[in-house]
């Protein structure tokens, strides 16, 4: 479970998390969604401590999330990011196995070599891509495999900056149900942030609003449509009218 | 502006300076410390060592040998004017050895090594690479800094000894063909001239610019600003402070070998 406390982050004058609580139970899909620049991605970094929060708790399984080892918190985390961020210097497949050539979970070469191919193919990759260089590939290629990265080794949590960004339909229901069937399937707990409404009733288990820096609505999805919070409906139904400035 | 404020901004100025010093140092302190606590990463020390080592030859081999050929033109000419031409051998010997070689080589590398690797490591963090590196629980010292920082600690010195070796050649070269010196006299002067200080001194001086020039690379690079702009600015800056770290290490590491 991971637990968020009155996290508070700004840069400079932004202030972009101003007082954040939020909770994802164990082995559910918590969706994220929220306007561009509302600090989503900040908050996902702050729980791996890629940010370090002004102030704040985070707690992943009732341990504060900023002490202990980092070693042992972060492998139990996939991540993939908004921008992909694979390495450019390493093919395609030993980006995906990245985890699985070197550190506590290294294996031969040629089992984590066929254990990327099989993630790849599982976002939808076929393995001739392999052995290509990640600015060989399209931007939703490029995504792909970094969502391929972020599930090699199969982590306990896994945060997904965006997933179906960039992604034709087809290709985004394909990383929506790859996404359901991790939570489910594996019993992972699940992370998303998503613009994409098709996606978000695919996805989630709980939804959360993130607006002026706080959840300003958080429940099941299945509340979602009659949740009677402005920020909400304004959001699912993409109007320029309501509590959410278009310019900002 | 009064004087007093006057004396405020330089105060200002003395104590970011100071700051930024303790920040490098202390960076240079950890970047050096990883080099020995695992897990190591041979397949980057393999990588650096062929790109700061092996593929700075050409440049090396190209500055050394253009250096050492004028050296012993103007020794020639300058030592005309008082009678003393023969002792282009050994000025060319020390000259080399003592201070261009080093120095020329560690600029090249500053301007070949320090900037690539300061440009990459920005790249890197611009694009969120190193965040990546982090949540795929691995320590980007460990990963980036570590293996060029000793690959340049140990190829420096070596190129170092490549250049002075092909200075010295050029200036042989031109010496014998241009200058009428005797071949064999012209070895023989060079090697009983040079003593084994000479060559110590620049091995150590190419060891210290080396380090100079993959930390300031590192360092820049990791601490880069985002987007292309802090690229570009982590770049220069980087190129900047090894190249007058490495003039200012030479003015000390000669003050200790030849005035002690
Ligand atoms: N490293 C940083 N330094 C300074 N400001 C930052 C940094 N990272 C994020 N910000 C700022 O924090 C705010 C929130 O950024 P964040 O990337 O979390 O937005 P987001 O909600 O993920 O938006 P989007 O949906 O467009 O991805 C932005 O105003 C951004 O400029
Ligand atoms: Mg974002």
């Amino acid at each position: 479970m991971i637990r968020m406390e009155n996290v508070t982050k700004a840069f400079d004058d932004n202030h972009v998390l101003q007082g954040m609580n939020l909770e994802i139970p164990k082995g559910t899909s918590m969706v994220i969604i929220g306007g561009s620049g509302t600090g989503k991605s900040v908050a996902l970094k702050c729980i791996l401590g890629l940010i370090k929060p002004d102030s704040g708790m985070i707690y992943v399984d009732g341990k504060d999330a900023q002490k202990g080892d980092r070693d042992a918190f972060l492998a139990r985390f996939g991540m993939l990011f908004q921008g992909a961020a694979l390495f450019d210097s390493l093919p395609v497949w030993q980006n995906v196995a990245f985890r699985l050539l070197r550190g506590s979970l290294k294996r031969q070469a040629d089992e984590a070599r066929e254990i990327a191919i099989e993630k790849l193919r599982r976002v939808g990759l076929k393995s001739n891509v392999a052995d290509r260089l990640p600015a060989e590939l399209s931007g939703g290629m490029q995504k792909r495999v970094g969502l391929a990265r972020a599930i090699a080794a199969e982590p306990e949590i896994i945060f997904f900056d965006e997933p179906t960004t960039g992604l034709d339909p087809i290709m985004s229901g394909v990383i929506n149900d790859l996404i359901r069937e991790i939570v489910t399937e594996m019993g992972a707990t699940a992370m998303t942030i998503t613009h994409d409404m098709s996606s978000v009733r695919a996805i989630a288990d709980n939804v959360a609003m993130l607006h002026g820096g706080v959840i300003q609505w958080t429940g099941p999805v299945g509340q979602m449509d009659a949740s009677g919070d402005p920020y909400v409906e304004q959001f699912i139904s993409g109007s320029a009218e309501g509590p959410i400035e278009a310019v900002r | 502006m009064n004087p007093i404020s006057l004396l405020g901004e330089l105060g200002r100025a003395i104590l970011t300076m100071l700051a930024a010093f303790g920040r490098v140092a202390l960076f240079a302190l950890d970047a050096v410390s990883h080099i020995f606590r695992p897990p190591f990463y041979p397949r980057e020390f393999g990588i650096a060592l062929l790109n700061i080592g092996w593929l700075s030859l050409p440049v090396v081999g190209l500055t050394a040998i253009f250096t050492g050929g004028a050296l012993a033109l103007q020794i020639y000419a300058g030592g005309a004017r008082f009678n003393a031409e023969a002792v282009v051998p050994q000025i060319v010997a020390i000259g080399m050895v003592r201070e261009l070689g080093p120095v020329l080589v560690g600029l090249m590398i500053a301007a070949r090594v320090t900037s690539s690797i300061a440009a990459e490591i920005a790249t890197m963090k611009v694009t969120e690479q190193i965040d990546a590196l982090v949540t795929l629980s691995t320590h980007p010292m460990k990963y980036l800094t570590a293996p060029r920082v000793l690959a340049a600690l140990l190829t420096v010195p070596v190129l170092v000894a490549i250049g002075d070796i092909i200075g010295i050649a050029g200036g042989y070269t031109v010496a014998t063909q241009n200058l009428g010196f005797n071949p064999a006299a012209y070895l023989k002067n060079t090697v009983n001239f040079l003593e084994l200080r000479d060559i110590v001194s620049s091995l150590v001086k190419g060891a210290a610019f080396g380090v100079i020039a993959a930390i300031m690379g590192c360092y820049y690079g990791m601490s880069s600003g985002r987007g292309a702009q802090g690229v570009g600015r982590a770049t220069k800056g980087s190129v900047e402070a090894a190249a007058v770290l490495i003039l200012a290490a030479n003015f000390v590491l000669t003050g200790v070998f030849f005035s002690l």
